[in-house]
């Protein structure tokens, strides 16, 4: 653990870091372009340059690992001149088209400019070299040359993380381009973290481009539910409106980066198929319900089949892509409210999609919850053949896409077999359509939760929206269905919930909402 | 000093040929070290000798296979600058092309005394008459028990091929050079860490200039106190002195290290060609400071060079006469760092294409009032701030040019172009080196 000084601060940390992670510590930045914590170093773009007593020259601070007895400077005169004319470098060829590029606002050339550099250019416009704009390079990059200020980390990234390698530098001195090698596409299941790596405007996301300055949105941490790796992410929306998901850093789980699958997955939360208000059965046609009366309808519904035929009659099936809030709550009304059996559902496509780096063939964010908080669970396949054959006649489905797991045939017998069923979930579709009773929850992007990762790590998500129109946070509707039967109070949040849960199950005892923070925990081990 | 060591071939005719190379004495080195040396010996002896390296940098060539770790058991490589492309520079091209078994040899004693069993020539694209050369002779070297498994009855064993690169000026950077071996883009490495520890395939590595290498034989057969003997203490021996530009006798001259540079030109070279007046001298290869007529009684060795503000470089000394227009001689040597620059570094990649730019506004018209001071400016940003020292190749002229020679450069700007060329074509000779 050497201690070295810095800008007069002395610091002491592990050996092998180098000077921008120290500086870090002390609250020091250290501006950067090429140096990225999760690629080697390259130590090309010459913004960290720093000065260390006893070094006849300025240093790059990302090259330079931390030595006992260092003396750092990172505000001298010197330092600052370097900065300023580093940046001056950058910017004679740099297209300076702010006004109409997309990166503008999380644009490091901008801020660096307006930190360290504030000079007027001495350099003639029309000498500036020009290059190839708008190259549309794979099905979700745009490539501008321009704007590029060769850091090479995304020829870095594709070597060192995908190992896919499509992208290189070509020609030489300000000729330098980053394009495609010949024949190649940016098809990697990867590739929009070239986007979010990329400092400057060269790199977009053709999906976000063009879609909102991002200025104006607020981020919100969270996980992301595509599969059971449970890749931390940010979700960046604006005004209720979900625009994009970035990778969030998480050592534990998926460092710096996410798949392609999983990025655009947030196109699934919003618009087509929500379910918005409730609705019920009305012959062939729907009609809408106030909360009210949907709830004592379903209270009603279930308790009539109870008393007519035994809580053999009833049955709930919970899937894997339900928080562990609502698991356990939903448990606790199908088993203790209403003495009914209880059947899981973790269910992924034969042909699913992954890899040895962050795709889970698991398609469910939590089918590791699933497993801790329920034990003793009915065994699907014969919950639903004694549905078919009516032993049980009432069934409820809380995000349990039965349509996609067990297909049609199956689903459409239930139809025909069940009195009555009630789904829980967020969108419209054939597994809705069997429904007799439709109650629309939010996403987990609109609800408080946590889920449990492929590795056993309790990671939470938050409420970045609101859940639209009528529809209802699930750990909430469940808290009041099952106050409807046993009338216990309703907690005021997600966090009693969890609070109760971890009460209850040993291998969450040690667990809260605080102690998970923004990176998780993991579950007690041998639980 | 009357004998050619690294000059041989002028004296001795086909010494290209292994017969002849080997009836005046050659491999004899080879063998005397292999058979009756230890490794750590022949390095003491380079050691002794005070050889310093000849690409430019003069590090002290015994010293730097002293840097090799003593535990990796990693395999070693040597790799041999046959890059020679500074402008003004070419007397590496010479021992390659007229006497590649002394390259060889020299290469086959810094090998055996650094234990690798893995030689590369990296050689300069554009050599391709050197490179045929080189392959023949490695060729006949390994038919005679030069090369190969079990050297002259030892157990030793060493193979040596020959890349050719693909014509850029950075693949002469040492770790550019081993990118480029490597297979990659020649993009200068940032250091540490040094070849010596990860070098080429992240194993250890020395890489020696040839001229360098070519001086070992001597050093083995005649003794480290010969070589010391010749030119100044610090940095003794025979050394190769390219000369070029207005001259009467442009070429290559192995003289002591320490040779006059007013002896080297009006001596050897001479004297300036036509009777015109000197102006100006590039003691070291284009990219170091440029003397004025007035400072050239100095020694040409590192220390005495350096000393009066230039560097002795790769010796490739450019003679510039009273004609020539400084503002036209230092935008051909911006052009060349220009084109050469990698792109690696964002000063040098910046810096060197605002540099062209700028002298071509002074010499073709079109300059704004400050770009003098801006050319200066740019310099001094783009020096010492990159990986490689090609940016600093890039700036020391331009430093130098407007410290010795700015008044050219003002007058350029005040008459809106370049006095010489204004109502009249370029002066022929000038015109050609564009």
């Amino acid at each position: 653990m050497p201690t070295l000084e810095i800008d007069g601060q002395s610091v002491t940390v592990e050996d092998g870091l180098n000077l921008i992670q120290a500086a870090e510590r002390l609250g020091i930045e250290i501006p950067h372009y090429c140096y990225h914590p999760g690629l080697s170093i390259a130590g090309n773009c010459r913004m960290c340059l720093v000065e260390i007593e006893k070094a006849p020259k300025l240093q790059i601070a990302c090259n330079t690992r931390v030595a006992e007895g260092m003396v750092v400077r990172t505000q001298s005169d010197k330092v600052k001149h370097a900065r300023a004319a580093v940046l001056e470098f950058l910017l004679i060829n740099h297209p300076i088209d702010c006004p109409i590029c997309d990166q503008a606002g999380e644009c490091k050339l901008q801020d660096y400019y307006m930190d360290y550099d504030r000079q007027e250019s001495r350099f003639a416009l029309e000498d500036k070299v020009h290059k190839n704009k708008a190259r549309d390079i794979g099905p979700l990059i745009m490539l501008d040359q321009e704007r590029c200020i060769l850091c090479t980390r995304c020829t870095r990234f594709l070597e060192e993380v995908t190992g896919t390698g499509e992208l290189g530098v070509f020609q030489r001195g300000d000729h330098c381009a980053i394009d495609l090698f010949p024949d190649r596409r940016l098809t990697n299941a990867y590739s929009g973290n070239v986007a979010d790596i990329c400092p400057v405007g060269a790199l977009t996301n053709k999906d976000f481009r063009f879609r909102a300055r991002v200025w104006y949105l607020d981020h919100t941490a969270s996980v992301c539910t595509t599969c059971a790796t449970g890749c931390n992410i940010d979700i960046h929306h604006r005004r209720g409106e979900v625009l994009r998901f970035r990778p969030r850093h998480n050592a534990d789980v998926n460092q710096y980066w996410m798949c392609d699958e999983g990025r655009l997955s947030y196109k699934r939360l919003q618009g087509e198929g929500r379910l918005l208000q409730p609705v019920v059965r009305d012959g062939a046609a729907w009609a809408v319900r106030g909360w009210t009366e949907a709830r004592a309808l379903l209270r009603t519904r279930l308790s009539e089949i109870v008393a007519a035929h035994g809580a053999g009659a009833v049955a709930g099936v919970v899937s894997a892509q339900a928080t562990n809030e609502e698991i356990f709550l939903f448990g606790r009304l199908m088993r203790e409210a209403l003495g009914a059996a209880v059947a899981t559902l973790a269910w992924s496509p034969v042909d699913a999609t992954r890899d040895d780096f962050l795709i889970d063939a698991d398609k469910n964010p939590n089918s590791a919850g699933l497993r801790a908080l329920l034990t003793d669970v009915a065994d699907l396949d014969q919950v639903l053949a004694e549905a078919r054959r009516g032993a049980v006649r009432g069934l409820v489905l809380l995000r349990a896409d039965l349509h996609a797991a067990r297909g049609s045939g199956v689903l459409d017998a239930l139809g025909d077999a069940l009195e009555f069923v009630a789904v829980l979930d967020t969108h419209f579709g054939p597994t809705a359509e069997i429904g007799d009773l439709l109650l629309p929850i939010a996403t987990f992007a609109e609800t408080d939760g946590t889920f449990i990762n492929r590795a056993g790590r309790v990671q939470r998500v938050h409420e970045a929206v609101p859940p639209p129109a009528q529809s209802a946070r699930g750990w909430q509707l469940l808290s009041e269905l099952l106050g409807d039967v046993t009338g216990d109070a309703v907690p005021v949040d997600a966090s009693a919930v969890f609070t109760e849960l971890a009460a209850t199950h040993a291998a969450f005892r040690q667990l809260s909402y605080s102690r998970l923070g923004e990176l998780g925990q993991p579950l007690a081990a041998g639980a | 000093m009357s004998e050619k060591i690294l000059l041989r071939h002028e004296d001795v005719p086909n010494l290209r040929r292994l017969d002849v190379y080997e009836a005046d004495g050659g491999y004899r080195a080879a063998r005397q070290a292999l058979t009756t040396m230890e490794p750590a010996a022949l390095t003491e002896v380079v050691k002794a000798s005070g050889l310093r390296g000849r690409g430019g940098a003069g590090f002290p060539t015994g010293v730097k296979w002293g840097f090799l770790p003593k535990d990796n058991p990693k395999p070693r490589y040597l790799c041999v600058n046959a890059d020679e492309s500074e402008p003004g520079t070419f007397k590496d091209r010479q021992i390659i092309e007229f006497n590649p078994h002394l390259l060889i040899e020299g290469t086959l004693l810094s090998a055996f005394a650094i234990q690798c069993h893995t030689a590369y020539i990296y050689i300069r694209g554009e050599f391709a008459f050197g490179t045929k050369v080189l392959e023949e002779a490695i060729a006949e070297a390994y038919a005679k028990g030069h090369l190969g498994r079990g050297i002259y009855g030892t157990n030793y064993h060493l193979d040596m091929y020959v890349h050719r690169g693909a014509g850029a000026y950075i693949c002469g950077e040492e770790t550019g050079l081993i990118e480029s071996l490597e297979g990659k883009r020649a993009y200068p490495r940032v250091k540490p860490p040094f070849p010596a520890t990860h070098g080429v395939f992240g194993c250890p590595t020395i890489v020696n200039n040839v001229e360098t290498l070519a001086c070992l034989p001597a050093i083995v057969t005649r003794g480290a106190e010969w070589f010391k003997g010749i030119g100044p203490e610090k940095s003794p021996g025979p050394k190769m002195y390219c000369v070029s530009g207005h001259v009467e006798r442009p070429g290559v001259f192995e003289l002591p290290m320490g040779t006059s540079l007013r002896e080297l030109i009006e001596v050897h070279a001479g004297g300036v060609k036509n009777g015109k007046r000197l102006k100006a001298v590039i003691p070291g290869g284009s990219s170091v400071p440029v003397l004025r007529a007035d400072e050239i009684d100095i020694a040409m060795d590192f220390e005495s060079v350096a000393k009066a503000g230039s560097l002795l470089g790769s010796c490739g000394v450019i003679v510039m006469d009273e004609d020539t227009c400084m503002v036209r001689a230092l935008r051909i040597i911006a052009k060349f760092y220009h084109h050469e620059s990698c792109g690696q570094c964002t000063p040098c990649r910046e810096g060197t294409g605002w540099l062209e730019d700028l002298l071509i506004r002074l010499e073709e018209g079109g300059a704004r009032p400050n770009d003098v001071d801006l050319l200066r400016r740019v310099a001094d940003n783009m020096m010492g701030n990159t990986v490689c020292a090609l940016a600093d190749a890039a700036a020391m002229p331009v430093q130098s040019f407007l410290n010795k020679f700015r008044a050219e450069f003002e007058e350029h700007f005040a008459r809106g172009g370049c006095p010489q060329r204004l109502g009249q074509p370029a002066p022929a000779r000038i015109a050609a080196h564009a």
